[in-house]
This record gives structure tokens, sequence and C-alpha cells, in this order.
């Protein structure tokens, strides 16, 4: 609607983390949507914006006033007779003869139209500003009045609230809407600014304050280019940008620089110490090496006499000694050597020490048919933590322990395997590069996985914190794209419980990573979990046939036989008669069977499950007529039999694939829908 | 340039200008400045109070026998408890660093999240590092919790790490090279502190020992819990040494660190042992409640 009014919320709060201001954000503009719809009002140009300091959200051509409307209201039946009616026109004041009646489905009832008055949009919004702010879901909230108070991410501050020029009147914990923002802590002006719709984002600009994430990002790439020498280039770093984007409020990247020397400890421990510790961007040469710089930014305008820059040089300095001398530490005592420390370090309560887990996970990797380096790393796996590096640098533990394997002389193998053993921390992250890695990274999985079901640890609702899920997800992960063949029965050891929750990850990994339709899934599945890198290739060819036209008719009639079978409980082991087959569909069918099954074999065997199923769908004209013309209920039982024998011998014969019977077709699903 | 002594004066006239008392240090020995009851009890119950005091604060798995240039035994934290938090504490917080000498318009501040918990003394608060130039100078936090209460005016508590900002003034890359006082460094007067108490806490203490001296702490912490307990009387209750029965739980606090340093704690047995002192401290936070709010009825455990 043209010429509606402007709106500009912003809430004013102390330093929010920085992680939790986009899901914020969301929830307030969804809020916001929803409480127009309720009110039947309009806006344009719904935008939210946020810094550390401030939430905030703006939208133009907001409708002013509601309609005015009427509303039917509903009174006791026509039946109740004079005074009842009499009362309700007086509880509605009016007279009895304006009232109407309505027919609903338990008779006549009295009811009257009336004229409901829209409502001004700033005494709505007024109305439900505080609950919709105080009702953004955050991780963990506070409350600062007093125990009774209300409850946010941090203190409220401030709140502007401006409906056109004029204040929305409202108040969150005894601060008052008003229309007066705050610039930057330290070098906007002190006090109140106030503000427009129109000129807020430049109000603020000239205060240091950027608005826009977008543009305090840019803000961020644009200078840390400018500040680095040619040649050198800041490593990519997606989440420590999006930190820091909203960490500041008017960021500024600066250069710092650290002695060459501190380059002989390994990148890995250098860029977490910069990164993990101190939010800094590595820098790195053209060929991907370190550079002995770093980017810092500021929350500030300039570093005029570099003592920002200075001040983060000696903070890093001393963390890169504090790295080198934990380095040095570590190497008065080899990896193998550390194993009886090991047995000192609990893994958990009830399932020992980490020595005996390291034992165990040795054990398995043997048993998942695991070379000789492959049991040495696992055995030596968990050896670093009882390193100082990794007691300070916890997220480097399988690292440090792959970078001393190395400098200790084990195999190259073994470092690999322990530096990767860990992987994959995500579904994003990849998997060991190797087959050692990802054969002791199972094992460690699986070991814990096996060891807290058995204790009864596992996991419930929002429940897990033994990370099982992302344990489980992880051992999907390295089966399905390492190629590994290990079945989830052997994996599980009997453990129902634990093979239905791995089934539930392979799942969830092939439906929600991967992308295939839930009953793809399910129908490849049916058919053999326990090579899930050749489930993959099931699964992707079911998906390529999917679409063409003989596939879904087929899957329906595949139903249609399982469910036939099921009825006659009928489960096979009766020999298929030639003689007892009835000229026709029926023959025809059974001749298409036998064809069929003669290309589809060594397809199948050569693992070219596209042509199979191609083959397979074939099929779909002969049971079709099969199903047309023949009754399979035969009066006699011995044709009857046949019969079923010969369907049952399809359905089994070609369900190896995929069991086409879980495919649900589109027509069905559109109709669940 | 201000020397150590004199920040730490600046910093206390600062607070003391704004309305706090300043206490002097908790002489029994804590792990950090929140454990000292002006801070741990005071927070609890519905009188404001502001306070500021230097906490020396021992840590003794930190120790590094004077060798390490950033890491201490016993380091000291300056730390201010303004019950209830006035609104404008964060600037108050930022003009105390201006006090000192910080020109902020040249330097870099970011507050980062950082929420505050401690098992050993059922605490939580929500909050902040201070980071200026890289560097965690503060740590800011609004108590919601403490001893298992909910508390009925939220203290934001404000703890300098008084020789890492001495170092940032100074520009010193080492605590013991910091001035102390005019002609004094750090290292003279505290650098033999450190060398002796690294030895005995990593090599020398005896761990048969400290397990009988937690032992003895703990029952008579755990002796005075409950004879508060059984008391009736308001009177009597008034009158009962529940502060005294709070040192009994510090001591077995600085015991279990103590022993932790000394390796003689499994990762098992750890939790098995933070809980018996938490069951004390909560047991005397709730004593020390219902002390405060007479005839409202100890709120139940």
């Amino acid at each position: 609607m043209r010429g509606g009014l402007t709106f500009l919320l912003e809430i004013g709060v102390e330093e929010i983390p920085d992680w939790m201001i986009e899901p914020a954000l969301e929830n307030l503009a969804s809020s916001f949507r929803a409480l127009l719809e309720q009110n039947r009002l309009a806006a344009e140009q719904i935008a939210t914006d946020a810094t550390p300091r401030r939430l905030v959200l703006r939208a133009a051509s907001v409708t002013p006033r509601q309609n005015d409307s009427e509303e039917l209201v509903t009174g006791p039946p026509k039946s109740a007779g004079q005074g009842a009616a009499a009362g309700f026109a007086r509880k509605l004041g009016v007279t009895p003869d304006q009232l109407t009646s309505v027919e609903t489905p338990k008779g006549e009832y009295l009811a009257c139209r009336r004229a409901v008055a829209g409502r001004e949009t700033s005494a709505i919004l007024a109305a439900a500003l505080p609950e919709i702010i105080l009702g953004i879901p955050w991780p963990k909230t506070m409350y600062w009045t007093h125990r009774a108070g209300p409850r946010f991410i941090r203190p409220i501050r401030w709140l502007v609230a401006l409906l056109g020029d004029g204040v929305i009147a409202f108040e969150i914990a005894g601060v008052k809407a008003g229309s007066a923002t705050r610039g930057h802590r330290r070098l906007g002006e002190a006090g109140p600014l106030p503000v427009r719709y129109d000129d807020y984002e430049a109000v603020l600009e000239k205060n240091f304050v950027l608005v826009s994430a977008k543009s305090r990002r840019e803000k961020i790439l644009r200078e840390a280019a400018a500040v680095l020498p040619a040649g050198l280039r800041m490593k990519d770093d997606a989440a420590l940008l999006d930190s820091l984007v909203y960490i500041t409020e008017f960021p500024t990247p600066i250069r710092g620089s650290f002695d060459e020397s501190y380059l002989q400890l390994p990148a890995e421990v250098l860029i977490t110490v910069m990164r993990h510790h101190q939010k800094y961007f590595s820098v790195e040469h053209a060929d991907g090496t370190l550079a002995p710089h770093f980017i810092a930014v500021m929350n500030t305008s300039a570093d005029p006499d570099g003592l920002v820059r200075q001040g983060n040089e000696r903070v890093l300095r001393a963390r890169f000694n504090d790295a080198r001398f934990f380095w040095d530490v570590d190497q008065h005592k080899k990896l193998d050597a550390r194993l009886d420390d090991l047995a000192h370090v609990t893994f958990q309560a009830q399932l020992g020490s980490y020595l005996e887990k390291a034992e165990r996970m040795a054990k398995l990797v043997q048993e998942f048919g695991g070379g000789e380096p492959a049991v040495r790393a696992a055995l030596l796996s968990k050896c670093d933590l009882t390193c100082e590096m990794v007691k300070e640098f916890t997220d480097l533990q399988g690292v440090v322990g792959g970078l001393y394997a190395r400098a200790q002389g084990e195999s190259e193998r073994v470092a690999l395997a322990i530096y990767d053993h860990y992987s994959p921390l995500s579904m994003e992250d990849s998997i060991p590069r190797t087959l050692d890695g990802r054969l002791v990274a199972l094992a460690d999985k699986v070991d814990t996985l096996r060891g807290c079901f058995r204790i009864g640890m596992i996991p419930s609702g929002s429940r897990d914190p033994f990370a099982l899920r992302r344990a489980a997800q992880g051992v999907v992960k390295i089966l399905v794209e390492g190629g590994i063949a290990l079945g989830l029965a052997q994996l599980s050891a009997g453990d129902a419980r634990l093979e239905e929750f791995l089934l539930d990850r392979v799942k969830y990994y092939f439906r929600e990573i991967r992308g295939f339709a839930y009953d793809e899934v399910n129908a490849a599945l049916a058919a053999g979990s326990d090579d899930l890198a050749d489930a993959e290739a099931r699964l992707s060819a079911l998906k390529a046939v999917r679409p063409t036209e003989n596939f879904e008719p087929l899957a329906a009639s595949f139903k249609r036989i399982r469910n036939i079978l099921k009825q006659a409980q009928f489960e096979g082991g009766v020999a298929l008669s030639r003689t007892l087959l009835e000229a026709g569909p029926e023959t025809a069918l059974h001749e298409a069977f036998q064809s069929v099954t003669a290309r589809v074999e060594p397809m199948r065997s050569r693992r070219e499950y596209q042509p199979a199923l191609e083959a397979i769908a074939s099929l779909r004209p002969a049971v079709d007529l099969f199903f047309d013309k023949v009754l399979v209920n035969a009066p006699d039982a011995a044709i009857r039999r046949n019969r079923l024998s010969l369907l049952h011998g399809i359905l089994t014969g070609f369900s190896s694939i995929a069991d086409f019977s879980e495919i649900v077709s589109s027509h069905e699903s559109s109709q669940n829908s | 340039m201000d020397s150590y002594q004199e920040i730490l004066f600046k910093l206390k006239k600062y607070w003391s200008d704004r309305g706090s008392i300043i206490q002097e240090p908790h002489d029994v020995e804590v792990g950090a400045g929140t454990m000292a009851p002006e801070t741990f009890l005071r927070v609890l119950g519905p009188k404001p109070y502001r306070v500021a005091y230097v906490q020396p604060s021992r840590r003794p798995a930190d120790g590094r026998y004077g060798e390490n240039p950033n890491r201490l035994y016993k380091h000291t934290q300056l730390q201010v408890i303004l019950k209830p938090s006035p609104d404008d504490i964060i600037d108050q917080y930022l003009n105390s660093l201006e006090a000192i000498g910080i020109d902020l318009g040249k330097h870099d501040i970011k507050f980062e999240e950082d929420n505050w918990e401690s098992p050993t003394l059922g605490a939580w608060g929500i909050g902040w590092q201070v980071m200026l130039d890289g560097l965690e100078i503060t740590q800011f936090t609004y108590f919601q919790q403490c001893g298992g209460i909910d508390l009925d005016l939220v203290p934001a508590e404000i703890t300098y790490g008084l020789e890492r900002l001495t170092a940032f003034l100074q520009g010193k890359e080492s605590v013991y090279e910091i001035e102390w006082a005019p002609g004094v460094s750090y290292g003279d007067v505290r650098l033999a502190d450190e060398q002796q108490f690294s030895v005995y806490n990593f090599e020398m203490a005896s761990v048969d020992s400290l397990w009988k001296l937690f032992e003895i702490h703990e029952q008579e912490a755990q002796r005075l819990v409950d004879l508060y307990r059984a008391l009736k009387d308001m009177a009597a209750k008034q009158r009962f040494p529940v502060l005294p029965a709070y040192d009994q739980v510090l001591k077995c606090s600085h015991l279990f660190n103590l022993l932790d340093s000394r390796g003689a704690i499994s990762v098992t047995e750890r939790v098995g042992v933070i809980a018996r002192v938490r069951k004390l401290a909560v047991a005397v936070a709730h004593a020390w409640n219902d002390q405060q709010t007479p005839g409202e009825g100890e709120v139940a455990a």
C-alpha cells in the first residue's frame, strides 16, 4: 500500500554473543510478519540488521490503521426463548430486534453482526512489541532487574520504536521506547542520538556504527586485502569472518607480524593459536604456506600510533612462546612411552581409561581388516591427551599426535592415521585421507558407541552428552564415502538398539545430507545395508531410473504383489510348475521374468545398477497385462499356489537392488500430503 | 608510567569514589576473588552492597616455578561487586580503564561472550571477557545464581587481572619485569613465592596429609552445617557461626586444588570431590541467606 508509514525498531542491548544474532533476527522478522498478518496489516521492505549492541527491524509502507470490519457474535439457541434473547442483546448493547440468527449444525442460534472499529497500528505495535522482543528465543538468558524481571540475552539498555515520526509507547524492564539511539561506545558522540527512519543509518555511520552486517563484512575483506603486501593473502575462514562481523560495530583490520622463527612450529598449531585464541586471520603466500603476519580486526576506526598492533603482537608472542615451550617439553617423552600414562586418564568412569580404549580400538582395527600401521596408529592415537600441547589447545587432539608421531620417527602411514582419526568432526568435514585413518576413526567412534550403549548412555531428545549422534554420523560418512563394506550388524556387535540408531543415521545421511527421497532410501536399504557404498550406488541408480515412465507403475505393482502374498500368507518354497501356467498373459509374464532375470544377473554382479533397474522396469507391460487378465486367486488350489509362486519369484528376484514396494508413487504421496 | 601499586591505588580510589567500600583481601586461601565471602555470601539476600577488594588468588596447578613469563601460581585480582548492577555499569567500567591511563581512543576494546560457572560453588553468571588489543584483561559477569540460590538483586562482578593489566600498561613481556614500586620489580617481590610454592605443590606436598586435612575441614564444616539446620530459635540462628563454617569450606576447596596439582585426584574422583565441596558451599550459602532474611524460613536446598 502506497503512502503507509515507515517503521523503525532498534533494541539496544549490551554486547550479544556473535553466533546468536542471526537466528534472533530471523525470529524477530517472522514474529513481526505474523503480527501484521494477524492484524490484517500490510508492510513492505521488512528488513532486519544487527550489530553486537543492537537488533534492528525496519519496514516501509506500513498500514497506519486497521480497516473497520464486522464480526458475527453468536448467542444462545433461538429456542431458548425471549428472556435469553433479551439478555444476549443487553450484553451486546443492542435491542432484541437488531439480532439475527444463524444456522449451525446444532440448530438455529441467535447472532448479532456488529461493526468493529479498526485499531491504530501504533496501538497494536505498542501492545505486541514487548512480547515479540522478549519472545526471541536465546540459547541462554539472564535476568538483570530482579529475580522475577524479564529475561533476555543481555540487559536491554535503550529502545527506539518509531512509526512514521511518532514514538510507539511501550516499556521493557523500565526502559521506555523513544527516538534516540546510541553510537559506538568510544568513538560516537556521548549520549542519546535522535534518529528518524530516513537518517537512521547515516546518523549511526557518523557515530562509527555500521548497522549493516554486509557493510561490515565488505569493509573487513576490502581493508584486509589493502593492508597486505603484494603476494600475500588472508587465509579464508568463513566462520571467523562471521564471528568478527558480529563482534564489531565498526570493524577495521590491521596487519601484525611475528618473528619468522615461530614458523618452525607446525602451521596447525600457529593457526589454532591465532584463530581460536586471538580471532586473527592467518596470512599465507600464494602457495598456501604461512607468512609471519596476521590480520586482527579492531572494533575501532584506526590505530594511529600502532598501539593496537603492538599490543596484539605482544599477546601473540606470549602465546607462541607457550606453544613452543609445550612442543619442546612434549618431545622429552615419545608417544609410545606415554601409554602407561594413559592408564591414568579416564575415558568414562564405567568404560575405563584411555589405555583400555586404545587397546580396544587396536583390536577393532584388526577385526575391520586393518594392517599393522593402522593397528599401531590406533594404539598410539590417544597418547597425545597426556601432552602439554593438547592440554592447552584441546582442539588439536589427534593433529598433535600425528605431528609428534612424524617427528618421532613413526611411519608416515601411522602419523597420518593418528592425525586424521577424529575426522569427520561435522557433516561438512572430510573423512580421513587414508584407509588406515578411516579404520582408526571408525574404531574410535564404534568403541564409544558400543560402550555408551552398553552402559545405557543412549541419547534421548536433545540430551546427547557424549555426542553419540555425531559419532554415528561420522561412522556412516566414513563407511559410505570411504567405501568400507562393514555391516551395521557387525559394527553394533549384537546390540539391536545401536543397530537401529546407526540405521537412523544412515537414513538421515542419505536424506538430509545427500538429498535422496525418503522412499528411495527405504527401498535401497531394504535390499541390504551391509555395504553402504554399494547402497549408495543402488540409490543413485534408483533415483536416475525413477522418473522413467515404467518405473512407478511397476513399483505400484510390486506393492500389490507384496500385499497379495501377505494376504495369502504365502512365503515361497513352492517350486514353479510350467505345466500349470495358463497360456497367454501368465506364460508371457513367466517368460519375461526369465529373460529379464538373465539380463539383470550379470549387470547386478558387475554393479551396473542403472541398466539393471531399467531392465526390471521393462517388465511393466507383462505385469500389467497379467493383473488385467489373470485371476491370481484361482479356484483351483494348485493353480493358485503356482501363481503365487510366480509372483513371489518376481518379487524376491528383483528386490536385491531395491525393494520397489517401498516406493511411494508421486500420485500416492500427493494424496497423503 | 604508573607502578603496579599505583595502578592498584587508582582503581581502588576510582571505585571508592563511586560508592564502593574498599575491603582488604580475605585471609584464607581462595582460588578466585569470587570465593571470598565478600562476594560469595554478600551477593545473597536483598541488601544492596558495593565493594572492591584486591584478592590474591591461588591456583596451584598454574604454577610454573617462576619460569613462565605469564603464568602464576598466585595472581592478583581486583574484584568489584556492585549489587544491584547500575544501568551504566559498562561505561563505569570503561572509565575505570581511562582512570588508570588507558586512552581508549587509541586502543581496541571488545566484549566477547564468556559465561562464568563454578561447579564447586553452585554458582554461575552471564558475561564477557573484555579484550584490550587482543589481551584478556577483565572478566565481567552478571551473577544469576550462587550456592544454588537464584539471586534477588543481580550483581555485576568485575574482575581485573592486575598483573596482565600492569604488564600491558608498562609494555612488559614478563610479569616478573613489572615495576611493583619505583625501583622494585614484581620478580623482586614475588619470584621466591612462585618458585617455592611450585616445588611444594608439584613435588613435596604430602598427599596423605593433604587428604587428612581435607577430611578434618570437611567434617568441621559439615558439623556446623548440621548444627545450624537443627536450630529452631531465631536468636540462636542469628548468632550462629556461618562465616567460620564458610572458611572451613574454603580450606577444603584449596586442599582439593593442591591435591589436584599434586596429581593425586583421578578424573573419576574429581567429580566426586567437587560434589562434596559443593554440597558444603551450598549448605553454607543457604544458611547465610536464611540469616539475611529472618522470618522467611530456609529455602529448601
